[in-house]
């Protein structure tokens, strides 16, 4: 019964890491760049909504809505400032730049917010559900979670097979060049890519506080590495990918606290990315990449 | 030449945040020459930024109010005190840094640092250039190891031992579960402690389970395995921002042990927006309560509040006792604000030893030679949100 | 200055940073003798003598290999615990505090090389993020496995446990020299800036003939097009790794340092993880890629830059970011490109010579 109750939290736990990783996957995809910046722009939704939920006395749907707009134009205004004038830059230059920004927002949320723990208010309101006699309990958080990513992932990958925008993002993704040639608005597409990335944030953020509802300005920054981790482990660039690699971390991380160590899970964790890695060396649903002499 | 270009601007940065600093040190030092030899000048090391920043920015306010407390009602034997305060990042290398920094400016004592680690390296420069050193909060052995230094806090081993010895003699638990912090010293001196006296007490460790710094969001695991393992109570080494996430998902999960945590725990209660619910029966040992009805308390919250908007915790009480007993020191050896920190360590490390304070951490707190208080832990258990004393 | 002249061009600018440490040490071992310089900048000799060690070690693997490495901090915490382990360990009987300092730095050296090729191995035959996100676990692994180590030496010998000090069975007069996630306490501290202007030296003596060698011409031959390379019959795999260990093992070298400029070595997130992997990153690039005077140069700037801010007191890491951000734009944006070229320094010294010749 047990095994039961970590196997689902460790999905619950996945599918954050899976939605944090689906804006990261994207980005990278479509504009080759690591944005280290994602994890704190959850941060910054979880923030909002503890602002508009506690201090305005809002209702928590507004909340959502409110952190979904505030990442949203947060997004797209680092890329416009931050990233667009590096386009033609080394990508190297590029991810210096995202850690700086990076830096910068979570000195301005410890400037803003202090660095107390503030504790979240869920904003899901689903009751628990109690299974075999309550041996095993699924909370109203976990099965939101976990809906919320498949949705989400089955509507991103429509998105982009159906919509005329996401095939733009298809074929920026593939060559940049040849799409600009074909009258694609690249750094409108880019632009959007990170709109819809940071919204991805502002629920993920609001997931991850509602599951673990504590709020300090470096609540982000581990879920963020996790969550690159996760979509690398999928195959870093594939939607898919990243769904299953975050869900796969998350059940690892918890099955190895469970029965080989609590002290060694992070380096379990690493340790079967890296064998990963070594068996398919772009990850679970990676693109081979053919060597062009 | 676009490498030199950048490199100039950096360089131009740097030298005009360099003159920045230049030009606030004169005007320090300006003041200083007015005032030269008539401040007590005391040092402060915590972090103040990154993960850590909550406890070095409790430090930094609960001492602040203590310093313009002293400074009010006439300073210390005439002399106002001067305090500054530096940022260590809770990292080894930058603590020196923020050490040689308040070197330079005079420092005649050391309040700090906050946290362990740090605290080990910055001692042993203290010891070198023979500072003397105060902190508030340092909690694990060798961060008194040297003479010239004390703490208020009590140590990482005294913890585990006191809180053995607790849920032994009041017989409050025989099957025991331990989550803890493996990547941070407090929790894990602790811990070590407590596993090694458990037996002597009739205590029987069920579990231990850890947690790091890079996973410390979901505990469903080490609760369930808790739970599985039999657990009547669940001992929490541990600070209290991990301690709420913990209640939160125990409760999730329908897991109602006994729990019982150390100082770190203090806090608890004043986490924003937490469901004081969650932490009801929740017993620790912890010097400082926030709701303690003693005017001292009630004025250093009030205060507190006032100021900085938060409820203070243990380490903002430890800090404003540490400025006290640095007064209490100065005051007994009849120190004057001329003496250099050199002339001043060894008259304070004497003095330390014959102080008898009555603090917020303490009543009568004493000093032994090898740094370390006398002070009896007092154990509350959460009734209705708020401490109440057990015995 | 004729001399100067006939020397060829590469062997003039390795001259040139030799010749920039130096000075730097001339310069700096007056000032502190004339008992100018801050207790601060006293304090920081060392430091930065490790990052800029860290900066050149990772800029060989960044800039001469071309591939990215986030787990430079790995190597630097191995070479850090297995050299503290040493000396807490002998310093009652190796007495001589040369012989036990050179030799601590040669098993850090040693130690973190052959975790190099143990990585290097099967990890080297990935390519560009694959190979960052591989090397990101292996720092944190060790970080993570550090953190359970409880190592105990006694009349017997060593005694190692993964649990608690109690079940290390430490006989009579033994002693713990790892304690879990409080680490080594006791470290002799060693470390003197003169010693690490030594190894610098020594660094750059390696690093450079390295670059500018046969194995050096490979080696970036394989980062430019590796399969043109390999056609030409270099052996990739060989040449990866001999770059990968070197720089390996001179992160190890930092690391020894590190531990023995310090009582207390732990492995905090700060310290030894992806943080600190990165930082050292940022040095390379903002000193640009594959230039190793520049990577000492931004090592040096950057590591003083947030003490330097220090009188900004809460805004300090604000401020930091920001300029991190500023600087980056400033190098790489066209705009700012376009902008430097207008007003840079060398083409208005070459107008005005320009003019007086036409003059």
């Amino acid at each position: 019964m047990s095994f039961i109750s970590y196997l689902i939290n460790g999905i619950s736990l996945g599918s954050i890491y899976a939605l944090i990783a689906l804006g990261y996957t994207m980005v990278y995809g479509i504009a080759k760049m690591l944005n280290f910046a994602h994890g704190d722009i959850i941060m910054i939704g979880g923030y909002t909504i503890f602002v508009v939920m506690n201090t305005l006395g809002m209702p928590p749907i507004l909340g959502v809505l409110v952190a979904v707009v505030v990442c949203t134009i947060l997004g797209v205004t680092i890329e416009k400032i931050a990233y667009k004038p590096l386009r033609q830059a080394s990508p190297l230059a590029v991810l210096i730049t995202a850690i700086g920004v990076s830096y910068l927002l979570q000195n301005v949320a410890l400037l803003i917010f202090g660095a107390n723990t503030k504790l979240f208010t869920s904003v899901v309101s689903i009751p628990a559900i109690s299974l075999a006699d309550g041996q095993i309990n699924l909370s109203g958080e976990t099965t939101v979670t976990i809906v919320v990513s498949v949705v989400i992932m089955v509507g991103l990958m429509l998105f982009i097979r159906k919509s005329k925008t996401g095939q733009a993002m298809l074929a920026v993704s593939e060559d940049k060049g040849a799409a600009e040639l074909m009258g694609i608005n690249v750094n409108a597409t880019i632009a959007v890519t990170f709109a819809i990335g940071s919204a991805l944030a502002a629920i993920a953020g609001a997931l991850l506080c509602s599951a673990y509802p504590t709020l300090t300005p470096y609540t982000g920054a581990m879920p963020g590495i996790k969550a690159f981790v996760a979509a690398v482990f999928g195959g870093i660039g594939s939607i898919p990918g990243a769904f299953i690699g975050g869900i796969l971390l998350g059940v690892i991380e918890n099955l190895s606290k469970a029965y080989i160590s609590s002290q060694m899970a992070d380096a379990i964790v690493f340790a079967v990315l890296i064998v990963v890695l070594l068996v398919k060396p772009t990850g679970i649903l990676g693109k081979k990449i053919s060597e062009k002499v | 030449m676009k490498k030199a270009m950048s490199l100039i601007l950096a360089l131009s940065m740097a030298v005009a945040s360099l003159t920045g600093c230049g030009s606030a040190a004169s005007g320090t030092a300006e003041t200083e020459s007015a005032a030269a030899g008539t401040t007590f000048k005391i040092g402060g090391i915590g972090p103040v930024t990154g993960g850590a920043a909550v406890y070095g920015l409790a430090v930094k306010n609960g001492a602040q109010i203590a310093i313009d407390e002293i400074n009010a009602a006439g300073g210390v034997n005439g002399a106002q005190l001067e305090f500054n305060f530096q940022d260590d990042e809770h990292d080894a290398e930058k603590s020196v840094n923020a050490y040689n920094t308040l070197k330079d400016w005079n420092m005649q004592a050391l309040m700090g640092t906050v946290t362990s680690t740090p605290c080990i390296a910055v001692a042993e420069e203290t010891n070198k250039d023979q500072v003397f050193q105060l902190t508030p909060s340092g909690s694990s052995v060798p961060c008194v190891q040297y003479d010239n230094a004390f703490r208020i806090c009590f140590s990482d081993p005294n913890q585990g031992l006191k809180s053995a010895q607790y849920i032994g003699e009041n017989g409050l638990a025989t099957k025991v579960a331990i989550i803890f912090d493996s990547s941070d010293v407090y929790s894990s001196g602790i811990k070590d402690k407590f596993v090694e006296e458990a037996p002597n007490q009739g205590i029987e460790v069920v579990a231990q389970e850890a947690f790091t710094a890079d996973s410390k969001t979901d505990f469903t695991v080490q609760l369930q395995k808790a739970k599985d393992a039999g657990a009547e109570l669940v001992f929490l080494p541990i600070y209290y921002s991990e301690a709420a996430l913990i209640l939160a998902q125990a409760n999730t999960t329908g897991f109602t042990p006994q729990f019982f945590g150390c100082d770190g725990l203090d806090g608890i209660l004043t986490v924003e927006n937490f469901d004081t619910a969650l932490a009801e029966n929740v017993m620790l040992l912890t010097p400082f309560a926030a709701d303690a009805q003693d005017d001292l308390t009630k004025k250093f919250v009030e205060t507190y509040n006032k100021n900085f908007g938060e409820t203070p915790n243990q380490f903002a009480a430890d800090a404003y006792d540490a400025i006290y007993a640095i007064k209490a020191a100065l005051e007994e050896a009849k120190a004057t604000p001329d003496m250099s920190a050199q002339d001043l360590c060894p008259v304070l490390e004497t003095a330390m030893t014959k102080i008898n304070m009555d603090g917020l951490t303490g009543e009568g707190m004493t000093w032994t030679a090898d740094g370390e208080v006398n002070k009896a832990p007092k154990a509350v258990k959460i009734v209705k949100g708020a401490y109440t004393a057990m015995d | 200055m004729d001399k100067l002249k006939k020397m060829n061009k590469t062997t003039k600018s390795n001259f040139i940073t030799y010749a920039m440490v130096i000075v730097a040490y001339i310069i700096m071992q007056v000032l502190v003798s004339a008992g100018v310089v801050s207790s601060l900048m006293t304090g920081l000799l060392v430091p930065l003598c490790i990052y800029v060690m860290m900066a050149v070690s990772l800029n060989l693997t960044v800039g001469i290999l071309g591939e990215l490495s986030l787990g430079h901090a790995g190597f630097m915490c191995v070479g850090a615990f297995s050299s503290a382990v040493f000396s807490v360990a002998t310093v009652d009987t190796i007495t001589s505090v040369p012989l036990r300092f050179f030799i601590a730095i040669v098993i850090g050296a040693v130690a973190a090389a052959v975790f190099g090729v143990i990585l290097g191995i099967p990890v080297l035959r990935l390519r560009g993020d694959y190979l960052a996100i591989v090397t990101l676990a292996f720092g944190e692994i060790v970080k993570n496995f550090i953190n359970v180590v409880y190592l105990g030496m006694d009349g017997k010998g060593f005694h190692f446990s993964m649990k608690d000090t109690g079940s290390l069975n430490l006989g009579e007069g033994g002693k713990v020299i790892i304690n879990g996630a409080q680490g080594i306490t006791g470290t002799p501290k060693n470390a003197t800036f003169t010693i690490g202007i030594v190894i610098i030296l020594i660094t750059l003596f390696i690093v450079l003939n390295l670059i500018h060698s046969r194995a050096g011409r490979a080696i970036m031959a394989i980062r430019d097009n590796r399969i043109a390379a390999e056609s030409v019959g270099i052996n990739i795999t060989k040449y990866k790794l001999m770059a990968f260990t070197i720089s390996a093992s001179i992160a190890g070298v930092g690391g020894v340092l590190y531990a023995h400029n310090l009582s207390t070595l732990t492995a905090l997130p700060k310290n030894f993880g992806y943080n600190m992997s990165i930082m050292i990153l940022v040095f390379v690039v903002l000193g640009g890629i594959g230039n190793i005077r520049g990577s000492i140069i931004s090592a040096v700037i950057l590591t003083l830059l947030p003490e330097l801010l220090r009188g900004l007191n809460d805004y300090r890491m604000l401020i930091y970011a920001i300029v991190l951000i500023v600087m980056m734009l400033f190098n790489w944006s066209p705009r700012a490109r376009e902008f430097r070229e207008k007003y840079s320094i060398k083409r208005f010294l070459n107008r005005k010579s320009i003019e007086k010749e036409e003059a």
